[in-house]
């Protein structure tokens, strides 16, 4: 990539022939510092965990300890009398709707009848210490009648013999019995007997993905404040201000414009905040005292207190001719979404519908279903239901290379799609794909070099300091893995963004302030907002309004879509106040020009040159206008078909992973991760880079390490002591190679980034893995045992 | 909870005496953890952190062990145990680099290690390898006890510590011949030990040491594992020749070190897998002590 930090330009006018240096370094294609990342580094940026109000209360939850039991009874009575409780609340209390949910309402805010997993709230209580809290809790009483879980697919799927984990009468999902959606792809002819016998060669696998978690940093955490109309502000690290909030009301009973919400510094979200943690139960608490209540989670409590990525066990089978064209895919996906519906159909809808990965093949069959169960629920996590179907169809894909005795990237690269290729949905991408390109460009780095038994630092062996192997049963390998995953929100649903941009004078210099909803939870918005105005109104000084709802809604931070999508609507508002402020110009002297731009603080016409500083033009007068930027609209797929143009954008990753395996120990040294993305355009190309490290690590994660453990629906890892995520150890040099070829239907031709790396990572991971050791490993994470087959 | 903050040593032996169900706290990388997750509500916690000399150590002679000790303060951090005791206390201070981050190296202590009595703590192996006299001084207004490492270990995070104890020190002797220590974990820094294994040679008295972590209740000495090697190495002149042990010897040490381990499956590991590592850890130590031990017989005559 080129370097863009500074750019300058002529301009030439034919009075007046001057250079003016372009003020917008910071302007978009540069890489400006994050305005909020000196405090994080320092420990000083206030994240909601940090919330704080004179007179607050504390509230906490009590959860249960089973995965599926009846409630009998709840006696809140010795816990109310306790000193310093101000209110224990269940079910009863709720003075709204008893459910909520984000796409199908069928989780109880509090849990009534029946718990239907580890960890589901039965009780709050506000009270003027978490420990009082904590102590009042331990004097709840809850009388369970436990019930067998419902855990396994062959359990769920058999609802007569092992009941339902929401009775017929109360099920409000997609589809029926224990399954919340299913969604089928069906194109070219489908694979039957015909098909099959067109294919020269067969792979088929069984693979399983273990239920990853997002593990953010920041414990949920939260400040409900009763204001004196009635209403509440809540102050709240999430992800999608708006749609928490039209979950909120209607349980408070309140209307929408009664609940107001402001955003707290997020610790992280990948997913894992779409859903409602301790919303709803502050607000309740908060209603029922007058008080402010704060809600912190422990780190425990956290792993109960959201969704994790779904679980999968899947069932491929490719058919190629002898020279590796692939003639069919047969795909069934079986996604354990747990006790709630979450998003479960809008991962099925993108499993399904990215099931076959970045390939062009004739003939697919394909069916995706999620499961309700009783393990805890799942629902988004970055990558969002195609994670799990890339690890499956790129195993697939070294087997058969394998099997063809062909290069796995050669295969890949035969059969690729590019632009112009129809998915099996019939979509046809009609943006650049460069599949086979980003292959090329992984393939060809440099490969790092072999290890160096003679100086030997056991930082840089698998094991590392835990001094297992100087050197001794270390055999290295090299995989590769490429990923497709959609931008935005798909199957017809509008999810726009809202963004509201006021240009004045302050202080003598013009200052641009951007107004949206957008939630920070690190992914860098605030940084590209501010890049955004730069360029497009030629100012220096941004400022970034606090996210809340007083401004209309920014969509979710999640599906690779802010910058697509509020940067968008940050540019059709910033043009449109620069277009208002030549207006301004036109009416006020009468100017004709066709050719004004903004820089430098300076309305310059490229025919004529400057004409008048916009501190001058604006005088005391304020420019403010909102605009809300929509994508190009979809549809939902055909439930029988999967037919339908359902998808945004595609993006595309390629990984080459090079691992060092203790084949012996079963310990893993990712030795260097190379990726490779296409990115449309890089509007802040060192966030890019750091969105695809950090995707690719996660990745890393799941190959090797991350995975929460059940049994019969208990949760035995809710810690960072035995849910481990990737340390500075495990985490290798990773070039990254970034393509730029524009998407037309685009803001600045740009490309979502966040997800596509966490696709290929594990895949490309477990390949080299499999290269050392020579293992089928279809299960991810790999851990020690499968490899040692101990 | 009472916060109690003796100045002195002598302060806390009486707040020990005083209040018996106490939890001393020094680093608190285990204790805060513990706090943290609700799982321990002790009436009193009793501060180490200003009584300075629990931080030092000192080498000498004592009763009851052969050769230089080194009598090491309870609360001394693993970092300097690794950046100060490298060589005397070999095993232990490569043991101690396994421990946590960084963070937790500059905080937590083998005093720790002992009072938690977990079978995954990443000292103890080290120590039972140490030999069989190595000493936890424990002291109580009553008096100094020595207690054995051998007998230190009574249960699941449990010790022999009387409740009115202390523990001042431990005494370890200086490393007479090559030390090492292995631990398996699913990533490749912060993790508690799936199993670990400590080694020593100890080629004065023509034993050596073995422990083994995180497979068994508490942990042990892979006792049988330790005389067969014993005796191999004296019954082939091996301690004099510094010869080869030679496959047989190195796989049969591996197999007993592993049936010496009563692991359990968990969610760390499958006990199948960590006998298997068991073995391996046994047999790649044994080596590379060994190949330290037959390099310093070559370059003393030479």
């Amino acid at each position: 990539m080129s370097a863009r930090n500074s750019s300058t330009r002529t301009i030439r006018g034919e009075k007046n022939l001057q250079e003016i240096t372009t003020a917008h370094p910071d302007g978009i294609g540069g890489s400006p510092l994050r305005p909020d990342g000196t405090l994080k580094v320092k420990g000083e940026f206030a994240y909601s965990s940090d919330l704080w109000h004179e007179d607050m209360l504390w509230g906490m939850a009590l959860r249960s300890p089973h995965s599926h039991a009846k409630i009998l009874s709840i006696d809140t009575t010795e816990a109310l009398t306790q000193p310093g409780v101000y209110a224990v609340l269940t079910h009863e209390d709720i003075p709204g709707s008893k459910y909520y949910g984000l796409e199908i309402q069928d989780q109880p805010a509090l849990a009534f009848g029946k718990v239907r997993y580890h960890g589901e709230a039965v009780a709050i209580v506000a009270a003027d210490h978490p420990e009082t809290a904590r102590r009042a809790l331990a004097k709840i009483k809850v009388e369970y009648e436990v019930l067998p879980p419902i855990t396994t697919e062959e359990q769920c799927l058999d609802p007569e013999t092992h009941g339902y984990v929401h009775e017929p009468h109360e099920y409000r999902g997609h589809a029926s019995g224990n399954i919340v959606h299913s969604q089928k792809v069906v194109s070219g002819l489908g694979v039957n007997e015909d098909v099959r016998a067109m294919a020269d060669v067969v792979v088929v696998g069984e693979y399983e993905v273990g239920m990853q978690d997002q593990a953010f940093l920041g414990p949920e955490s939260g400040l409900a404040v009763p204001a004196e109309d009635g209403g509440i502000d809540l102050y709240i690290a999430t992800q999608w201000l708006h749609v928490d909030r039209e979950q909120v009301a209607p349980v408070l009973g309140l209307p929408e414009n009664k609940v107001r919400l402001t955003l707290a510094g997020v610790g992280g979200a990948f997913g894992g905040r779409e859903d409602l943690s301790m919303q709803i139960h502050a607000c309740l608490l908060a209603q029922r005292t007058g008080k402010p209540v704060k809600i912190v989670y422990s780190r425990e409590e956290s792993f109960f207190g959201h969704v994790h990525r779904h679980p999968a066990k899947m069932r491929y089978e490719h058919g190629a001719t002898r020279d590796g064209k692939l003639v069919y895919m047969d795909a069934r996906i079986v996604l354990d979404g747990g006790a709630y519906a979450s998003a479960s159909p809008a991962v099925v809808g993108n499993a399904s519908s990215l099931s076959v990965g970045p390939y062009e093949i004739p003939n697919v069959n394909v069916l995706a279903i999620a499961l309700y169960s009783n393990n805890p629920s799942c629902g988004a996590m970055r990558g969002f239901g195609a994670v799990q179907a890339c690890f499956a169809y790129e195993t697939q894909l070294d087997r058969l290379a394998a099997k063809l005795g062909m290069d796995p990237v050669e295969l890949r690269q035969l059969n690729a799609v590019s632009q112009g290729s129809h998915l099996p949905t019939g979509q046809v991408i009609d943006a650049p794909a460069p599949v086979a390109e980003l292959l090329q460009k992984v393939k060809d780095l440099p490969l790092p070099p072999a290890l160096d038994t003679t100086h030997l630092d056991i930082r840089e062996l698998p094991g590392a300091l835990s001094n297992t192997s100087h050197g001794e049963g270390i055999v290295r390998g090299v995989g590769y893995a490429v990923g497709l995953k959609n931008v935005g929100f798909s199957e017809g649903f509008d999810d726009y963004s809202t963004a509201r941009v006021r240009l004045e004078v302050i202080g003598g210099e013009p200052v641009a302030m951007v107004h949206t909803a957008m939630a920070e939870v690190g992914q860098g918005g605030v940084t590209v907002h501010g890049q955004i105005a730069r360029t497009e109104l030629g100012v220096e000084r941004v400022t970034i309004h606090p996210a809340n709802t007083e401004v209309g809604s920014a969509g979710s931070t999640s599906a690779s879509r802010q910058t697509y999508m509020t940067g968008g609507a940050v540019k059709l508002a910033a043009e449109a106040v620069r277009n208002e402020l030549f207006n301004l110009g036109r009416s006020r002297y009468g100017w004709t020009y066709n050719d004004l731009s903004l820089i430098g603080g300076k309305v310059v016409s490229a025919s004529a040159g400057v004409l008048i500083s916009m501190v001058d033009l604006l005088g005391d007068q304020a420019i403010d206008l909102t605009r809300e930027h929509h994508h190009r609209p979809t549809v939902p797929f055909d439930k029988e078909t999967g037919q339908g143009f359902g998808h945004v954008q595609y993006t595309f990753c390629a990984h080459r992973a090079v691992v060092d395996v203790d084949v012996e120990l079963g310990l893993v040294k990712v030795v260097e991760l190379a990726a490779a993305q296409d990115v449309g355009k890089a509007l802040n190309p060192l966030s890019v880079i750091g969105q695809i490290q950090g995707g690719s690590t996660q990745g890393l994660g799941l190959a090797v390490m991350e995975e929460i453990i059940t049994r019969d629906g208990k949760v035995r890892n809710p810690s960072f002591t035995d849910y481990l995520i990737p340390t500075i150890l495990d985490t290798p040099p990773q070039p990254v190679e970034i393509l730029e070829l524009a998407d037309p239907n685009a803001p600045y031709g740009l490309r979502g980034v966040g997800e596509a790396p966490t696709l290929s990572s594990t895949p490309a991971i477990v390949s080299a893995i499999r290269a050392a050791t020579g293992l089928a490993l279809n299960r991810v994470p790999v851990r020690p045992e499968h490899i040692t087959g101990t | 909870m009472e916060f109690l903050r003796p100045a002195t040593w002598d302060e806390a032996l009486a707040a020990k005496a005083e209040n018996p169900s106490a939890l001393p706290i020094s680093g608190g990388t285990d204790v805060m953890v513990e706090l943290n997750f609700d799982r321990h509500r002790p009436g009193a916690l009793l501060d180490l952190n200003r009584i300075t000399e629990l931080t030092t150590w000192e080498s000498g002679t004592y009763e009851g062990q052969e050769g230089e000790v080194i009598r090491l303060g309870s609360a001394v951090p693993y970092a300097r145990i690794t950046k100060e005791l490298s060589g005397p206390l070999q095993g232990l201070s490569i043991a101690g680099n396994t421990v946590g981050s960084p963070q937790i190296r500059n905080r937590g202590s083998v005093g720790g290690n002992l009072g938690g009595a977990s079978p995954a703590g990443d000292a103890h192996p080290a120590l039972l390898a140490a030999g069989k006299d190595v000493f936890v001084e424990a002291e109580s207004v009553r008096g100094t006890r020595l207690i054995a490492i051998d007998d230190f270990y009574v249960g699941v995070k449990r010790n022999s510590l009387e409740p009115d104890e202390l523990i001042r020190a431990i005494r370890i002797p200086v490393a007479d011949g090559p030390q090492q220590f292995s631990k398996i974990g699913t990533r490749n820094a912060m993790v508690i030990a799936v199993c670990a294994f400590g080694f020593a040679l100890h080629p004065k008295n023509g034993t050596v040491g073995t422990g083994i972590g995180s497979a068994a209740p508490t942990p042990r000495r892979a006792a049988e594992a330790e005389q067969f090697l014993a005796d191999e190495l004296a019954s082939r002149g091996l301690w004099e020749s510094g010869g080869l042990i030679g496959p047989a010897a190195v796989q049969r040490f591996g197999e007993l070190v592993s049936a010496a381990a009563s692991p359990i499956d968990d969610v760390r590991g499958s006990a199948a897998y960590r006998r298997h590592a068991l073995a391996v850890m046994a047999r790649r130590t044994l080596t590379w002590t060994w190949n330290e031990y037959t390099q310093s017989l070559r370059s003393a005559a030479a």
